[in-house]
């Protein structure tokens, strides 16, 4: 884990509201992890203090890169910075996803929106190629999908609205593709939490392994303020646990969900 | 030039140290700053038996500052001693070990147990904290139950004892003189200003807990009236803290009264800043030619 300040190297559009920053971060970078995240400060913020958590896209080299949605003031702010400018980045940190390996489990990737983000280093670093099954809302919700296909997975897509792909929710491919075979198959998810919820859910109905990214309210990004606990299974009950260190990345069974958000 | 400054028999190296609650127990942030650098390491409230906190969401941003109800998530004496306290003792610098309780009798236990520790090099009585039901605020927004509190720990233990006291009174005054007169050897002004917020589009507030304590630069101007108002009241000396962000933050803390100060909630999010603010003072010293940083403590010119 670093604090650099960091250059930003390019940064563009990719559809609608959603952005590619990529940022040089020479000693960041090397140190990346699937799954890891990056807390960046967007000093033309002024005086909305906190660093904004970002689950990291692409490494390449000595840069990395990350995927968002304009969604509020941190994003809206971080969109209008150009390429030469500087971000305050603590980085890479959290514990990530297992990388799948020859010979293991087939790994299934479930994504939710830009929780695809998330989910492009874990296919790249995996040596067991596997299927992304990816949800949103409209067609234009649908990231990266040119960038699995690039790498040689199968992408399987489905939106709400049906304008690309099934109609409904990521769930149905998923659950169409299990019935056909889940056995030596793992999960592994990013996105909403009732999506997650769902595919926890299927993990269980189907007794196969899932790891979860999940999605807390984040302040420090380094465990110190106990701001992003979720409930956690510990003997015969549960504890608190930080999802900036000891997440997000967690064993589905170790989760205790509460009422859906 | 002279940065050390006693708070009690607690020797700081140069006047920073952070705000419990904002620095875990020292060890996550050792990773992102040298922490042997700072005056003293203040950590996290403990109390007796470990305490789960509160639901979530547990904070909230808000205009320069932000809110926190974490509900003071803690390991208990036990759990402290066997996880975070290895690291902690062997440090170059103190540790301020905050302490709270439910009771008096709590209170005093837990200086007890630490006192039995050895090697601590204060305790901080959290009297202050906005977020749990029993215990906390309660103490620190009525003299007789405040000096109750220092009264018995006082009795507990010889280690410096630091009363971190409520925001939330009309008059902080008689409140700092129950504490000195109750044995405290310094006072930590001030902790969070009860607040909430409300999400306008689901109507609900952004805190699980619904209220919660304001900190960050918001509270700042806030805060130095509270040392300033303090420090007329008592002889001990004042750790001042709310909002600090740069070394003029911590300078004005100085000025109305403190004899040290804590960097909290810019922690969270420039978790360089406790270093930035001594070096900053050790700058405002040379360029004013102060060879001591105490001549700063309650210099300002109230006169025209």
């Amino acid at each position: 884990m670093h604090e650099q300040t960091v250059q930003i190297v390019s940064h563009e559009r990719d559809a609608e509201s959603y952005f590619r920053l990529v940022l040089r971060a020479p000693q960041i970078a090397p140190l990346i992890q699937p799954g890891q995240f990056a807390h960046v400060r967007i000093l033309p913020l002024k005086d909305a203090l906190l660093r904004r958590p970002f689950s990291i896209f692409q490494v390449a080299g000595d840069t990395f890169s990350i995927l968002y949605k304009n969604v509020g003031k941190g994003t809206q702010a971080l969109s209008r910075m150009r390429a030469g400018e500087e971000l305050s980045v603590i980085a890479p940190l959290g514990h990530g996803f297992t990388v799948p390996k020859a010979g293991g489990e087939t790994p299934l990737l479930v994504a939710g929106g830009y929780g695809m983000a998330a989910m492009f280093l874990l296919a790249q670093r995996s040596t067991q190629r596997g299927i992304v099954f990816v949800g949103g809302r409209r067609r234009v919700d649908i990231l990266c999908e040119k960038d699995f296909a690039a790498i040689g997975w199968e992408v399987r897509v489905a939106t709400e609205d049906g304008s690309h792909g099934e109609k409904g929710f990521v769930t149905i491919p998923l659950l169409a593709e299990l019935k056909r075979t889940a056995a030596k198959r793992k999960l592994f998810a990013c996105g909403p939490t009732p999506m997650l919820k769902a595919v926890g859910k299927i993990a269980e109905d189907f007794n196969m392994p899932a790891e979860l990214s999940m999605d807390e309210h984040m302040c420090c990004g380094v465990g110190t303020c106990l701001a992003c606990v979720i409930k956690v299974k510990a003997g015969d009950s549960w504890e608190y646990q930080r999802t900036c260190t000891e997440g997000p990345v967690y064993d589905s069974r170790q989760i205790v969900w509460e009422g859906t958000k | 030039m002279n940065l050390s400054v006693q708070i009690g028999k607690l020797r700081m190296q140069n006047p920073v140290t952070v705000a419990s609650g904002t620095f875990g127990y020292g060890a996550e942030y050792a990773r992102l700053i040298d922490v042997n650098q700072l005056g003293a390491v203040t950590v996290k409230g403990i109390r007796l038996n470990p305490v789960p906190g509160n639901p979530t969401p547990r904070t909230a941003e808000v205009t320069s500052g932000m809110l926190n109800a974490i509900g003071l998530q803690g390991p208990g004496v036990d759990g402290f001693i066997k996880k975070y306290w290895p690291f902690l003792r062997e440090l170059k610098v103190p540790t301020i070990i905050n302490i709270w309780g439910t009771t008096v009798e709590e209170y005093a236990e837990v200086a007890r147990r630490f006192d039995a520790l050895g090697g601590v090099g204060a305790l901080e009585l959290n009297v202050s904290c906005p977020n749990i039901k029993e215990g906390g605020a309660q103490f620190g927004t009525d003299p007789k139950l405040l000096s109750q509190v220092v009264t018995a720990c006082r009795a507990a233990t010889t280690l410096p004892l630091i009363t971190k006291m409520s925001p939330n009174v009309p008059n902080i005054a008689p409140l700092a003189k129950a504490a000195e007169d109750a044995g405290s050897d310094a006072l930590a002004v001030t902790n969070s200003f009860p607040a909430m917020a409300i999400d306008v589009n689901t109507r609900k507030p952004k805190l699980a807990n619904i209220t919660g304590g304001l900190t960050g630069p918001a509270i700042k101007p806030i805060a130095v009236k509270l040392v300033w108002e303090a420090s007329k009241a008592v002889k001990i000396p004042i750790i001042g803290m709310g909002g600090i962000q740069n070394a003029d933050d911590a300078i004005e803390f100085l000025m109305a009264g403190a004899t040290a100060v804590a960097v909290g909630t810019a922690n969270f999010y420039e978790p360089q800043t406790s270093l930035q603010v001594i070096a900053g003072i050790r700058d405002f010293m040379e360029k004013k030619k102060i060879s001591d940083v105490k001549e700063i403590t309650g210099s300002f010119l109230p006169g025209k």
